[in-house]
């Protein structure tokens, strides 16, 4: 195998770990702190109710923008580094 | 001018506009027709993709649907945003790395199978017919509703429109329609809710008014709905009244769902570059949540606020009577989205859960004889917003062009979906395997013209089953689509047999499933089970069991590719390309 396919296969197993990485905070942000975990942080109240509220309404939703622009930049800058970007 | 001129003036200057739109994008070749030649600027795809995802429901429905429920109906705004993040980070990318038309496409190609490719096929043209006979009952009841003419006739007026664009211009066309529709269904959602906002809480960013100060009585928002909710015998609106369970499967289910259905994903088709695929979902899901961050906001508001025109001096006082009724009410009383009964005959208008057991008593001692307000349509706490907030009538038009941009830019995608399924897999792939270029367009053309058809034919007679529908194509997509999509990315070693396998048990699982419970084809009364939570399998409602059947499809795929062989060097050698973004032809020219 050449140095190509393995660089490849450096730029898949980076690739796969960034994915990880933001899927386990999707996760948490919307079943974890919206649904599941709601109760534990029902102390830290927020406009006439609960963070666990606000995540389920809003917070999760402005997460998922983030993310998904973090991951953009984040690969644009993984596909130059292993010289496989569109050019 | 009266407001019906008005309503008539602003909807026909935008579907003038699309007629334009169309005209000047008209698609000369099949990658105009399927693809728009990849030549889409990713925030304009983005727009695009928002007006193509957000529905007549999203505009009309979705504020009332979370309002009626509070906290627990979260699942939808959860669940349509988060299978974003799915698209942009599982399939988008790699979709659009590949480089074809259709989403069966890739599925043939991957699992370098005919079958597969036709077993996708079908479950595209289940998914996207389904969901095609919502949207155009939507459009019919938004014309009949603002425009005064029959439900059948708005339905065959809005036929007519997306006829003009989608079979002139294909994607190409419908893309820049897409654009303007978003822009004319936004700038309808947000006015009226700014004012509302601007009302309630002296903040006019409604998201943020959600969580500020009600004006009038100087608690927080979201208490005093609370607190007048409960004092009306409701279940409080912050609390979680459901099974967590199933809100966590529900909510998964809408967002591999979201993921999985082919009218958005062959949007990302149109970018020029595999790095604009993944910018495009960002922008996709900034555009949409400007009117989903917006739309629990209008929600809890206009709630709150009919509540309080109705017991104006607090729910522990008496109510208003019939005679003062505020106008609005009046003019929607004559759409039967409002209705009102004077059960106790004491002039007085009662709103209140009948319903509850423990607020019984407290009824009967305030001389209440059943809730007053016998019909309280959902829909209605959008579209009667500007005329509580008292604008003027353009803005009143504008709501009726905004419902209307939503139901035809679903519409129009859906469609486009349908027809390139017909056109190039089933024509041009299996059964008129030389076709032309130039016949190709002909035959994409004709497919649409026959797909709108179709879909007019099942608005004017709908199956009886038109709110179970999206449910079904939310747990199909689920089912099917996404996880076949998914491992033929991120699994070398998936084969045919596995692919297929595993989509048709997704397919079946959750077919019966849900037919089990909602009845065969969903005719009333062939239904094998109650459908109550007792009887369901583990507590797992029908409209969750996608998340279930995306299981038993991973689940299926894996155990038959594990005792079939694997697939040729060839196969394994495409999913390494498509891994990697070099390569991607870009933009079409000619």
């Amino acid at each position: 195998m050449s140095d190509k396919s393995s660089s490849n296969d450096a730029y898949w197993k980076a690739n796969v770990r960034i994915i990880t990485i933001c899927l386990i905070i999707w996760a948490f942000v919307s079943f974890g702190l919206g649904i599941v975990f709601r109760p534990l942080i029902s102390w830290i109240p927020i406009g006439g109710t609960d963070l666990g509220f606000w995540f389920a309404q809003q917070g999760s939703i402005l997460t998922f923008i983030a993310l998904i622009f973090y991951y953009t930049w984040y690969m644009n800058r993984l596909d130059r580094e292993h010289d496989v970007d569109e050019q | 001018m009266d407001q019906f001129t008005l309503n008539l003036l602003v909807v026909g200057a935008s579907f003038a506009l699309y007629v334009g739109i169309a005209i000047w994008a008209r698609a000369g070749t099949t990658a105009d027709f399927y693809a728009a030649s990849r030549g889409v600027n990713p925030i304009v795809n983005g727009a695009a993709t928002a007006a193509d995802w957000m529905s007549a429901a999203s505009f009309i429905s979705m504020a009332g649907l979370i309002a009626f429920v509070g906290y627990g109906n979260s699942s939808f705004l959860m669940g349509w945003t988060g299978g974003y993040v799915l698209l942009a980070l599982l399939l988008a990318p790699y979709l659009r790395k590949f480089g074809r038309f259709t989403v069966p496409e890739f599925i043939g190609d991957r699992f370098y199978s005919q079958t597969a490719r036709i077993v996708a096929v079908i479950c595209l043209l289940v998914i996207s017919i389904t969901y095609v006979i919502g949207q155009m009952t939507g459009a019919g009841v938004a014309f009949s509703r603002f425009l005064e003419v029959e439900s059948w006739q708005g339905l065959l007026i809005a036929s007519g429109v997306v006829f003009i664009y989608a079979v002139l211009g294909g994607m190409k066309g419908i893309t820049y329609t897409q654009l303007a529709q978003y822009c004319v269904l936004i700038t309808a959602y947000t006015i009226p809710a700014v004012f509302i906002s601007f009302q309630l809480t002296n903040n006019p960013v409604p998201a943020l008014g959600l969580f500020s100060t009600h004006a009038e009585s100087g608690l927080p928002l979201l208490a005093k709905l609370d607190q007048v909710l409960l004092e009306l015998g409701f279940q409080d609106y912050t609390g979680n009244h459901g099974s967590t369970f199933n809100m966590v499967l529900f909510t998964m289910s809408l967002m591999i769902g979201t993921a999985g259905l082919p009218h958005v994903i062959i949007r990302f088709f149109t970018v020029p570059r595999v790095a604009d695929a993944r910018k495009s979902a960002g922008w996709a899901l900034i555009f949409i949540a400007l009117l989903y961050l917006t739309a629990p906001a209008v929600g809890a508001m206009a709630r709150l606020n009919i509540i309080t025109t109705i017991f104006p001096n607090g729910t522990q006082e008496q109510p208003i009577a019939y005679d003062e009724r505020p106008d609005w009410m009046l003019n929607w009383e004559q759409t039967g989205l409002l209705a009102f009964e004077d059960k106790n005959n004491d002039g007085l208008i009662q709103y209140y859960n009948d319903r509850s057991e423990e607020f019984a008593s407290v009824a009967a001692e305030r001389g209440w004889e059943g809730n007053e307000m016998v019909t309280f349509n959902q829909d209605i706490l959008v579209l009667a917003n500007p005329e509580i907030a008292q604008l003027p009538g353009w803005v009143i038009a504008l709501i009726a062009a905004g419902g209307l941009a939503a139901a035809l830019s679903t519409a129009a995608g859906l469609l486009l979906a349908i027809s390139s399924a017909v056109s190039h897999d089933l024509l041009k792939s299996t059964f008129m395997k030389g076709i032309s270029e130039k016949n190709e367009l002909w035959a994409a053309r004709i497919s649409m013209a026959g797909a709108i058809a179709l879909a007019t034919y099942l608005g004017l007679n709908p199956p009886g089953f038109a709110a179970q529908v999206v449910a079904l194509a939310f747990g199909l997509a689920a089912a099917t689509l996404f996880p076949v999509l998914m491992m033929g990315i991120f699994s070398m070693k998936m084969n045919t047999e596995g692919a297929v396998a595993g989509m048709l048990a997704g397919l079946f699982s959750t077919v019966l499933y849900i037919f089990t419970y909602l009845g065969w084809f969903f005719i009333p009364g062939t239904n094998m089970l109650p459908n109550t939570p007792d009887n369901w399998i583990l507590g797992i409602s029908p409209l969750s069991f996608g998340t279930i059947g995306a299981i038993i499809n991973f689940a299926v795929a894996y155990a038959v590719m594990s005792v079939t062989r694997e697939p040729p060097q060839e196969i394994q050698e495409l999913v390494y390309s498509i891994r990697v973004p070099r390569g991607a032809a870009g933009a079409i020219e000619h």
